[in-house]
């Protein structure tokens, strides 16, 4: 049973360099919240500040409304899994469970209670007695799990547990993290990845870090499908949303945009009679994007085709150096390679940013 | 011709001959030996790699057979013969008479005592002085301080050494800062330090721990860093306090370090001379196996129970040696 609360939180190093700012958030009891961010965004150091590995430079951070700005790590009963797994070498798999507990001077019989639980839970029981040298990568990585477990603590942290694995361990691991968290219902956790299917796989809130903030907040699909900024948009999916240019030519509950690449689009979004003539980019996915029976939204040369089988990615020739325009079509599309394509999409997959930010009432 | 000049063309002599050497042996080995080309070129140069490695070993295996394998031997010959009878044969006599001399027992005692003493204290300084100057501003300026004692030869230490505990008359100035220190803490007079039976044999080992410190603490400063910071940061999450962390988690962590360091210097103090001769010369129950060996083979030029003591220096020395060398490839 845990709330985790931080507001304005601030981290700065030496005084001068501001990593983190103003971070606003809020963790209810058994949510798996993930931050994701691209690579020093901040994401790790906003864990480890939850960690209390780092020091906060700024704002409070409360669990269960008690302020833990000062609280020493081992007090906030909080545990956590590194990327590097870091058991502890000279330890046997028991030892490096019963390390906490030991610690804290639990009786005995609760500490091998608790150990023989987590072993059960993660399959470990063959392996109590080996070092970890002699343990693979998954295996490590359950042990690391199996230490934070045994501590049973109020919040679950992970640092990236998943990134040193190899591909088929990873997928594999990160169901049994999503089955653990099932099995716990009132534990919460916070999850750092770089990688978007875990963050849009285990995820009941995603964080997306940018820019020393929070871009945005929200469940997965939520992101997906009503991103609040042009970042957003473009970090969650692969590949990347399509950021047209154009200009609103029309205001009101739906709103046309003349697309500089020659299309118009006409989005089901309302606009104010000041937005007339302001300059915004239409966004739409790749995969959103069908062939065009009429009135394309985009046409252009095919530069680059990858078939995949699934689907086929089609690499649009861009004009003056910018991004590539990108279309997924379903299935195999052998000869398009070089050839003038037109696409469109459903008004209602379409989005609509202006500065940056969506157009989108909330 | 000035002698510098004479060491310099020697350096320079000595340089080229090595780099002369391992060449034109190489060009011999490859171009008339087993010349790569003909009918045989592939065989040639497997047979060629074969034998590199030997025209490599072959300075080193001279070397040591000159002045390391035939000294062992010859040693062990003149233990075995006595010099005041035009060297004949006498079997064990030298050893018999080695045992039968209290000093060399004495000798062995203290021996062990430092055995005991300076690698422990050596390597519990070190590994104190790594932790605490690991992470500090100006624990690289510590770390030199404290190394620098290893720039020091052992007599020089032992010259330092002698001023520290130096006594004079109680009615003049002290120089020597032990007695300095006793007398303004409120002892009565200025005390002899050295010449103090059982207690001077530790003021000795003083020296060697003051020198050994600092090589301790550099190799086990390496190790603590090799400690993965993740580790560290996982036992603090698991409620361990800075105690714990050193001896649960890093101390563990760098064991076969510590072993190690633990081992070289306790060949080291096998093998103490300098400082004992320097300071003491074996007085006062000060005596250690090497400066035994010294007096009995150069001052009373007994060669057959000195190198009876050798032998006994080198028998005690060999397993600690042995098991230092396996330990290091160990960590390796």
């Amino acid at each position: 049973m845990a709330d985790l609360n931080l507001s304005n939180v601030a981290k700065v190093y030496g005084g001068k360099v501001e990593v983190l700012k103003d971070i606003n958030l809020d963790i209810k009891t058994g949510e798996l919240i993930v931050f994701v961010g691209p690579s020093g965004c901040g994401k790790s150091t906003l864990l480890r500040m939850i960690a209390g590995l780092e020091s906060i430079s700024g704002g409070d951070f409360t669990i269960d409304g008690e302020r833990m700005n000062d609280v020493p790590p081992a007090q906030r009963g909080i545990a956590m899994v590194f990327q590097s797994y870091a058991l502890y070498p000279h330890m046997t798999v028991r030892d490096n469970m019963a390390f906490a507990m030991k610690l804290a001077k639990k009786p005995e019989a609760e500490i091998n209670a608790a150990i023989e639980n987590a072993a059960r839970i993660l399959q470990l029981e063959p392996y109590l007695d080996r070092l970890p040298k002699a343990l693979s990568g998954g295996q490590r990585q359950r042990v690391a799990i199996g230490r934070a477990i045994v501590r049973d603590p109020k919040v679950y942290l992970f640092d990236e547990p998943l990134s040193n694995l190899d591909a088929a361990l990873r997928v594999a691991t990160r169901i049994e993290i999503a089955q653990l968290k099932e099995s716990m219902p009132n534990s919460t956790m916070v999850y750092v990845t770089h990688d978007q299917v875990e963050a849009m796989t285990l995820a009941d809130k995603i964080v997306v870090l940018a820019n020393k903030g929070i871009a945005q907040v929200g469940s997965p699909l939520e992101l997906y499908e009503r991103p609040d900024n042009e970042f957003v948009a473009q970090f969650i999916g692969s590949p990347s949303m399509n950021l047209l240019p154009g200009q609103i030519t029309e205001t009101g509950a739906n709103t046309k945009v003349k697309l500089s690449g020659g299309g118009t689009a006409i989005i089901p979004i309302a606009t104010e009679a000041s937005d007339q003539g302001r300059a915004v980019n239409v966004g739409v996915r790749p995969e959103d994007l069908v062939i065009a029976e009429s009135d394309p939204l985009f046409a252009g040369k095919v530069n680059i085709t990858e078939a995949l089988g699934e689907v086929t990615l089609l690499y649009f020739e861009s004009e003056n150096g910018g991004e590539p325009v990108v279309g997924k079509l379903p299935g195999i599309h052998k000869d398009i390679r070089g050839t003038n394509v037109e696409l469109t999409a459903a008004p209602e997959k379409l989005h609509l940013f202006a500065d940056g930010l969506s157009m989108r009432k909330k | 011709m000035h002698p510098a000049l004479q060491g310099l063309m020697m350096i320079f002599v000595g340089v080229s001959g090595c780099v002369g050497y391992f060449y034109f042996s190489n060009i011999v080995l490859d171009k008339f030996i087993f010349p790569a080309k003909g009918e045989h070129a592939g065989r040639n140069i497997n047979r060629a790699n074969l034998v590199r490695p030997w025209l490599f070993l072959f300075p080193a295996l001279i070397a040591l057979g000159l002045y390391l394998a035939y000294p062992v031997i010859e040693t062990f010959r003149l233990s075995l013969t006595d010099r005041s009878q035009g060297g004949a044969f006498v079997g064990a006599d030298n050893y018999a008479a080695l045992f039968n001399d209290p000093k060399f027992w004495e000798a062995l005692r203290n021996n062990l005592l430092w055995l005991l003493v300076v690698p422990a204290m050596s390597t519990a300084f070190g590994l104190l002085a790594a932790q605490l100057t690991d992470r500090i501003k100006w624990g690289n300026i510590a770390k030199s301080l404290i190394f620098m004692p290893m720039a020091i030869s052992f007599v020089g230490a032992a010259v330092i050494w002698k001023l520290v505990y130096d006594a004079r008359p109680i009615d003049t100035n002290q120089i020597g800062i032990l007695n300095a220190v006793y007398l303004a803490l409120g002892g009565d007079e200025p005390q002899q330090w050295l010449s103090k039976p059982f207690w001077n044999n530790f003021f000795l080992m003083a020296v060697l721990i003051w020198i050994q410190t600092g090589f301790a603490m550099v190799i086990l400063s390496a190790a603590i860093r090799g400690v993965p910071e993740e580790t560290i940061e996982a036992a603090i999450i698991d409620g361990a306090n800075p105690f714990q962390i050193f001896f649960k988690i890093k101390v563990p962590q760098i064991i076969g370090t510590i072993v190690v360091v633990w081992t070289t210097i306790t060949i080291t103090v096998l093998k103490v001379f300098d400082i004992v001769f320097a300071m003491t010369n074996g007085q006062w129950e000060t005596q250690v196996l090497a400066n035994y060996m010294y007096d009995k083979l150069f001052r009373a030029g007994d060669w057959g129970v000195g190198s009876a003591a050798a032998m006994i220096i080198m028998l005690l020395v060999m397993p600690i040696l042995v098991w230092n060398v396996r330990n290091a490839r160990k960590e390796m």
